[in-house]
């Protein structure tokens, strides 16, 4: 009987590693891009064979996101904007000499599967983690990456307590620093010095933000004129707050919600005949394709985004270029986050002088001081630097929509 | 002064549309005695088959809110048919619970089929907006449409319950089903007929709630709903006249607390207005005390 069970179980654990190759094989057919198809293939034949792991020839490095699902424009546009970063950084000769591997799993933007997809990637043998992209699965993963001491930056998760971990970077401004931009960004271009503001009070990424933007307006010698409340509960009607606000003498309405309330907002505007300057935040974007939604009352809107594809220098010319080729569309500011992620994780490590043989955690002990030193030019912004709490400093820019297209303020 | 007069407006505007859900709320509460709670979800199904007709296919708007209707009244005589009247003898707890039940079904039926994103709709109505008092205070067309229709609605639906012999039929079976059934009226096909006319109603509201707040997902109709079934029982649920008078007045509370007290107390102190009217008339503004015979 004891021999019997002893066979079962091996065969189980033979058929489970065999199972775990198939699904490498899989993911790493998937990701096979044209450019990068001949890579690729000598990349899935390895993991074929299993133990990619221990591997010494390439960095591993791999994200999650949403492939499908409501937000999958997210997932899968960290998923192409890392996937160009890797390539060029491949032609490069690598990082520290050794190619890198990029692998992608689908999280669904939701917590269970985040964590299921990050210990897939663990499978795949993940030595450092560009993710989640969206807020709530990343505060799902990140306990199990201090866990894992794994070095983390997420691109785009915004909630402020993703970097409580030491491990943990961001690459976008958080909730509340965006407030504090925004009022910065406002203040320092004069754009306007009396502000309303109209918030959402029963969401904390909405407050978040008008505490902080609050908190930096008077340093900026912004006058708040009038800060308007809404709740989930009525979120469709605006023409009491913006007549409260009208009335004030606001000359910029602040907007620090998502772009679904904000589409009513100036649509409320407009009938009432009041055109101020109107500025949002991250939330904002995607105003534009929002079905149905006559664009030409976004005219003039202005909003902080770390990214915008018209962009004139050289970096974000051939981004955009490279992502159209290869992907058919204009890159939004997850890919450029994405991309911004691993040419960090190459400036770090190449600070450090860490090899694919070293352990995750001692990956992680050897980035972690250097983060703090590292200076990079990116997409989403010029001499970014990382604090103590993992959190970069970068100067904030805004875009204004013109003729149903974002523009580059500067 | 014209700051509260349009704070005025924009409280009629917003309550014109609480008291057209409260009147389908009323009318099936007032007949059947039961809560439909799925009443807002079927508003927002009236958004969507608009919404589809006028803005996808590019149809006239005037085909879109008829198609709206015609989906609507059958929806609502097969939610009946195959959720309420199996129940018919249940206890009315049952009847509230399968009501949500049915409520959520809708609104995750409408998020396979429509999809998570919201939607932006183009408002049917296509009045010029009224200026008053030399520019400063503005009525929107759809404010305009929507009390007009509330009050076409309400005229319409007291001529037909008075006046016609299904009405009567109605009236009857609202106080005593079983006396009717003995009176040979078919409670059934009576209720059946209660629920195609609120549903059609749900339909009109729902057209009435996306043109003047023009996005559409699938919980639109959830938090109106709820707002239009408190404005009934604020009027007095069961009464139509009732129903109206609620929903305006609701709406009018609302805004004007929301610009004199505070914008993020507003819906507290509206519900502490019902709490209050409710003390001191417990049957709400226009409700009939009913005897309780022992």
């Amino acid at each position: 009987m004891k021999k019997f069970m002893c066979l079962t179980m091996t065969a189980a654990i033979v058929a489970m590693s065999l199972a775990a190759c198939g699904s490498s094989t899989e993911s790493a057919d998937t990701e096979t891009t044209a450019a990068a198809a001949e890579g690729a293939d000598t990349e899935a034949s390895e993991a074929a064979e299993g133990d990619a792991a221990s591997s010494d020839a390439v960095f591993v490095i791999g994200g999650t996101g949403p492939l499908t699902g409501s937000t999958a424009i997210y997932g899968n546009a960290v998923k192409n904007g890392g996937q160009i970063a890797v390539d060029e950084i491949n032609a490069a000769g690598g990082i520290n000499g050794y190619q890198v591997k990029w692998i992608f799993e689908d999280d669904e933007a939701d917590t269970e599967k985040a964590v299921n997809a990050y210990n897939t990637l663990k499978d795949q043998g993940l030595q450092m983690f560009v993710g989640t992209t969206t807020s709530g699965s990343c505060l799902a993963v990140v306990p199990e990456t201090e866990n894992d001491n794994m070095f983390q930056i997420t691109p785009s998760g915004t909630t402020a307590e993703i970097t409580a971990a030491d491990n943990v970077y961001r690459m976008c401004f958080s909730d509340p620093a965006q407030g504090t931009k925004s009022a910065e960004y406002i203040g320092q271009n004069g754009l306007a010095t009396k502000i309303g503001v109209i918030y959402d009070s029963s969401d904390t990424y909405s407050s978040g933000i008008y505490e902080n933007f609050a908190a930096e307006a008077a340093n900026q010698g912004l006058e708040i004129v009038g800060a308007e409340a809404f709740t989930a509960d009525s979120k469709t009607d605006f023409r009491t707050q913006l007549q409260k606000l009208k009335d004030a003498g606001a000359e910029l309405v602040f907007l620090p919600f998502y772009y679904t309330e904000a589409s009513l907002v100036l649509q409320q505007a407009d009938e009432m005949g009041w055109a101020p300057m109107f500025f949002g935040c991250d939330g904002m974007d995607g105003i534009l394709t929002l079905e149905g939604f006559d664009t030409s009352l976004a005219e003039g809107l202005m909003l902080l985004t770390p990214f915008s594809a018209d962009a004139e220098d050289e970096l974000t010319q051939n981004f955009v270029a490279k992502y159209q080729e290869d992907y058919g569309e204009v890159p939004n500011q997850f890919a450029a986050d994405a991309y911004d992620c691993l040419y960090v994780i190459k400036a770090a490590a190449e600070e450090a002088g860490i090899t694919p043989d070293m352990s995750v955690s001692d990956m992680c002990e050897a980035l972690k001081p250097v983060m703090t030193q590292i200076e990079i030019d990116g997409l989403t912004g010029q001499g970014i630097k990382f604090t103590e709490d993992g959190e970069p400093n970068k100067a904030p820019k805004a875009v204004v929509i013109e003729n149903g297209a974002y523009k580059s303020m500067e | 002064m014209s700051s509260f007069i349009t704070y005025l407006i924009n409280g009629i505007s917003l309550g014109s549309v609480y008291a057209i859900i409260a009147l389908g709320y009323t009318m099936v509460y007032g007949i059947a005695k039961m809560l439909n709670f799925a009443h807002g979800d079927i508003i927002m199904v009236g958004g969507f088959t608009t919404y589809y007709i006028a803005s996808v296919m590019g149809m006239p708007s005037a085909v879109g809110v008829l198609g709206a209707v015609v989906v609507c009244t059958a929806l609502g005589v097969i939610i009946e048919r195959i959720a309420y009247k199996p129940l018919r003898e249940a206890s009315s707890l049952s009847v509230l619970i399968t009501a949500i039940g049915v409520s959520y079904f809708l609104q995750n039926a409408a998020l396979i089929v429509f999809g998570a994103d919201t939607k932006s709709f183009k408002s049917v109505i296509d009045i010029p907006s009224l200026s008053l008092m030399g520019g400063t205070v503005t009525v929107s067309g759809e404010t305009m449409v929507t009390i007009l229709s509330c009050i076409i609605i309400l005229i319409g639906l007291t001529a037909f319950i008075n006046k016609t012999k299904t009405g009567q039929a109605m009236l009857a079976v609202s106080e005593d089903k079983g006396a009717a059934t003995l009176m040979g009226i078919n409670v059934n096909r009576t209720i059946a007929v209660t629920f195609a006319i609120g549903s059609a109603l749900a339909a009109v509201a729902g057209v009435l709630l996306c043109s003047s707040y023009p996005t559409l997902s699938s919980t639109t109709g959830a938090m109106p709903g709820i707002k239009a079934f408190v404005a009934a029982v604020f009027g007095g649920i069961g009464s139509i006249p009732g129903a109206m008078i609620g929903g305006i007045v609701l709406g009018i509370i609302e805004n004007l607390s929301k610009a004199y007290i505070s914008s993020q107390l507003s819906d507290a102190i509206v519900f502490a207005v019902l709490i209050i009217v409710l003390l001191v008339k417990p049957t709400g503004l226009m409700g009939k005390k009913i005897q309780e015979k022992v």
